[in-house]
């Protein structure tokens, strides 16, 4: 894991089954290569992560988590972009509190085709973390 | 609680997971883990040997739980848990790795990158095995009806084959008329019927069926809700022509109108006027004004009286369980100079050539000159080395060397020259090449390293090659007609296809979540694709995609309610203290006030509750968490992959 992080930072993504998920499926399809310690954990909806999993995943030495939100593309209804942004902020006030860059977290709308759009986020988000924490 | 002891399978996927990462090594980083009782790779985890190695292991082991590591869950989450029910485990105790899309395939680039993750994300997959629990599916009513979106040959022929089901369809063409593209053509390869007269069927059909609303001028503009329940929002434009039309009337307010548009049925080859028909038995037989070139004179409205200027566009609501997609193609338009193509007088490409034989009669002719000597240059914008299009379009070979045929016997002194990259007049199609070289058509062939040149010299104009058939020998042929063998594109306007968030492949056609496995489904549940949307076919294919796409459709939705993920929302009542958040952050009003002996806390609607999870973040002393997806879990599988 040592050689790895020289150019990756280890990020977990949290990603929805119905939106986000085919899109970063596709992204492997179309070769679209971004750093191997991205790590995705499924869940329904975007507005449903608890904070308390993004300030474990630091406590467990992940450099960055990546939201790969739902957006307006929600099947849970519109309201999911809201209440996720708020959540973002909310957990952005506790990593301040716990002294750490709220920039680590970062939330993007990913529909079922931005495959190309991820790649390109987490590439952005890897390099920002690899020049923060691994200069 | 009893420790678990489950089975761990990691699949090479012939080798499109084990060429990049070391499955044996995962294998080894696993079979230690405490709960996993056996770790084998396997070849192909899908296979019928490999699910019967499975139940038997499942069986004899008395395993609590199986993980299998391979491909997307989208492809084979249910086959797995299918394999589960039947070593009698409650499907819910199956967990999915996916290291093919998420680390064989992302990561080819770095083998050993990608190995290392694949063993975190089976690790990982492992954790949340140790809390799967069995749980009963819940039952949601589903709507049995199935809008299908393109009246072309594939929409007609699914919209017929579900309502012979006893299936309510929506069938909606954005065109003034249905047909697509099969209206557009006479003589077919395949049978004595002409495109036209299939269309005709095919429509008469249509229209005896009480269960099918047939919908023209319409679009898809809206959609909301899932798989078995989706509210579409359609537009219908207006025709502005109220009630049956005399076919006399009609010419005479078609004579007087003095717009002149070019006529993209006839891939602008001639004009048409601001009130058409591009046929007279084309359906629905009702013309239509184009109101958008229309001036809007109101000369038509004189010698026609069933001309309405005051109709308006309709806003259409309509609910149904399941959307098939059969959005067709569009051919490609050569650059402006391939080949000639714009810059020289006597080069069209193989539809307009097509439209051109079906129009003409006596002498074959273009731009008042008579043709003999026609030049047909394949795999244009197919099989491009440096373009995007690098696919084949696979019908263009038969359907060039069939308009070559048909304009031989239709017109006289006609001759072929084929200058190609390889022929793929693939299955019965062979017959119609033989055909071709016995009616005595000259075929050349070039690499993609040799194309053949168009160029001009005075006023004739040059094909030129190095034929490979005859040791690379230079060719030159005075064509009277240069003819571009165009193939399909996907469709420039994809609003339907975004307005669904449907995925497109590599060649931009919508993608299918396996081309052999499941090959007219999406990832979209409940969405289906059919026909030329999904790439490249003939008519028969179409057909064939469009009626399996059909019954997938309708198979969905065939019991009348569909069973879905017990997934839904858990309240912890010794945390939880009434506060109310989470009754403000359920938008589908799940949530209960409930007063217990002791105190009021909040119960959910399981038969409400869609599983979102929004509840559960706002619930400052942490009481509600997602079965299956609660803080343990997540937690645990953080711990994995870290």
């Amino acid at each position: 894991m040592a050689d790895l992080h020289k150019n990756s930072a280890k990020i977990l993504v949290f990603s929805t089954e119905k939106i986000s998920d085919p899109a970063i499926d596709m992204a492997g399809l179309l070769k679209l290569h971004y750093p191997p310690t991205v790590y995705t954990i499924t869940i329904p909806c975007s507005s449903g992560i608890k904070s308390s999993w993004i300030l474990h995943a630091y406590q467990k030495g992940f450099d960055g988590v990546f939201i790969a939100a739902d957006g307006s593309d929600c099947v849970y209804g519109e309201s999911c972009t809201e209440k996720t942004g708020r959540l973002v902020g909310k957990t952005h006030e506790l990593m301040k509190a716990e002294e750490i860059d709220p920039a680590r977290l970062r939330m993007a709308a990913i529909c079922s085709v931005c495959s190309e759009s991820f790649v390109k986020q987490i590439r952005s988000f890897n390099e920002y973390l690899l020049k923060t924490l691994h200069p | 609680m009893k420790k678990k002891k489950i089975g761990v399978y990691i699949c090479h996927c012939g080798g499109n997971i084990s060429d990049y990462v070391d499955v044996e090594k995962v294998r080894q980083a696993v079979e230690g883990e405490d709960i996993v009782f056996l770790a084998k790779t396997t070849m192909f985890a899908c296979s019928d040997s490999n699910q019967r190695e499975m139940v038997e292991d499942i069986k004899v082991n008395n395993l609590d739980g199986v993980v299998v590591a391979s491909c997307s869950p989208k492809l084979h989450l249910l086959t797995f848990r299918n394999v589960s029910v039947r070593a009698d485990l409650n499907k819910y105790t199956y967990v999915h790795a996916n290291i093919r899309e998420q680390a064989s395939w992302a990561h080819s680039d770095n083998k050993t990158g990608a190995t290392e993750k694949a063993i975190h994300l089976v690790k990982a997959a492992i954790a949340k095995s140790r809390y799967a629990e069995a749980l009963e599916t819940n039952k949601v009513k589903a709507i049995k009806s199935v809008a299908v979106v393109g009246a072309g040959v594939a929409g007609m022929k699914a919209a017929i084959s579900l309502s012979d089901k006893e299936c309510d369809v929506v069938l909606i063409e954005k065109e003034s008329f249905v047909g697509g593209r099969v209206a557009q053509w006479d003589s077919l390869s395949t049978t004595t019927e002409t495109g036209k007269e299939m269309i005709s069927r095919l429509y008469n059909d249509l229209i005896k069926r009480e269960n099918i609303t047939i919908l023209t001028n319409s679009e898809v503009i809206g959609n909301k809700g899932s798989v078995g329940n989706i509210s579409l929002t359609i537009k219908k434009t207006p025709r502005y022509i109220n009630g049956s039309c005399h076919p006399e009337d009609l010419k005479r307010a078609i004579a007087i109108c003095p717009v002149e548009v070019p006529d993209e049925f006839n891939f602008r080859l001639t004009t048409r006027k601001a009130i058409y028909k591009n046929y007279p038995s084309e359906y629905p037989q009702t013309p239509v004004i184009d109101l958008k070139n229309c001036t809007r004179c109101g000369a038509c409205e004189k010698v026609c009286p069933t001309v309405d200027f005051s109709e308006k566009e309709e806003i259409l609501d309509f609910s149904v369980g399941s959307v098939l997609m059969a959005t067709g193609f569009d051919s490609y338009t050569p650059a402006y100079g391939e080949f000639g193509y714009a810059t020289l007088e006597n080069v069209i490409t193989l539809p307009q050539f097509k439209r051109l034989i079906d129009t003409q009669y006596g002498k074959l002719t273009y731009k008042g000159k008579e043709i003999k000597n026609i030049a047909y240059i394949y795999c244009v914008g197919s099989r491009q080395v440096d373009g995007e299009n690098t696919y084949c379009s696979r019908n263009c070979c038969t359907s060039t060397i069939h308009a070559a045929l048909t304009a031989k016997s239709k017109f006289q002194d006609i001759n072929n020259f084929h200058f190609n990259r390889g022929l793929r007049t693939y299955g019965k199609q062979e017959i119609l090449y033989a055909d071709s070289l016995r009616s005595g058509d000259i075929y050349l062939q070039s690499y993609e390293d040799g194309l053949p040149t168009v160029t001009t010299e005075g006023k004739k104009t040059l094909v030129k090659i190095n034929d490979i058939l005859t040791n690379g020998r230079k060719m030159e042929v005075e064509a009277d007609l240069v003819v571009l063998v165009t193939g399909m594109v996907p469709r420039a306007d994809n609003s339907v296809g975004s307005l669904f968030k449907l995925p497109k492949g590599r060649d931009k056609f919508y993608n299918e979540i396996h081309m052999k496995l499941r090959p007219v489904e999406t990832v979209i549940d409940g969405i289906t694709i059919a026909g030329a949307c999904q790439g490249p076919k003939n008519i028969a294919e179409s057909v064939n995609s469009a009626l399996s796409a059909a019954t997938k459709s309708y198979s969905i939705l065939s019991k009348g309610e569909l069973e879905t993920d017990p997934l839904v929302a858990s309240i912890d009542p010794e945390k939880c203290t009434w506060c109310g958040a989470c009754e403000a952050a359920c938008p589908f009003d799940a949530i209960l006030k409930v007063e217990t002996d002791q105190k009021v806390i909040a119960e959910i609607n399981n038969t409400v509750c869609k599983g979102c999870g929004m509840c559960a973040p706002v619930c400052e002393p942490d009481a509600i968490n997602l079965i299956a997806c609660s803080s343990d879990e997540i937690m645990s599988m953080i711990d994995a992959l870290a």
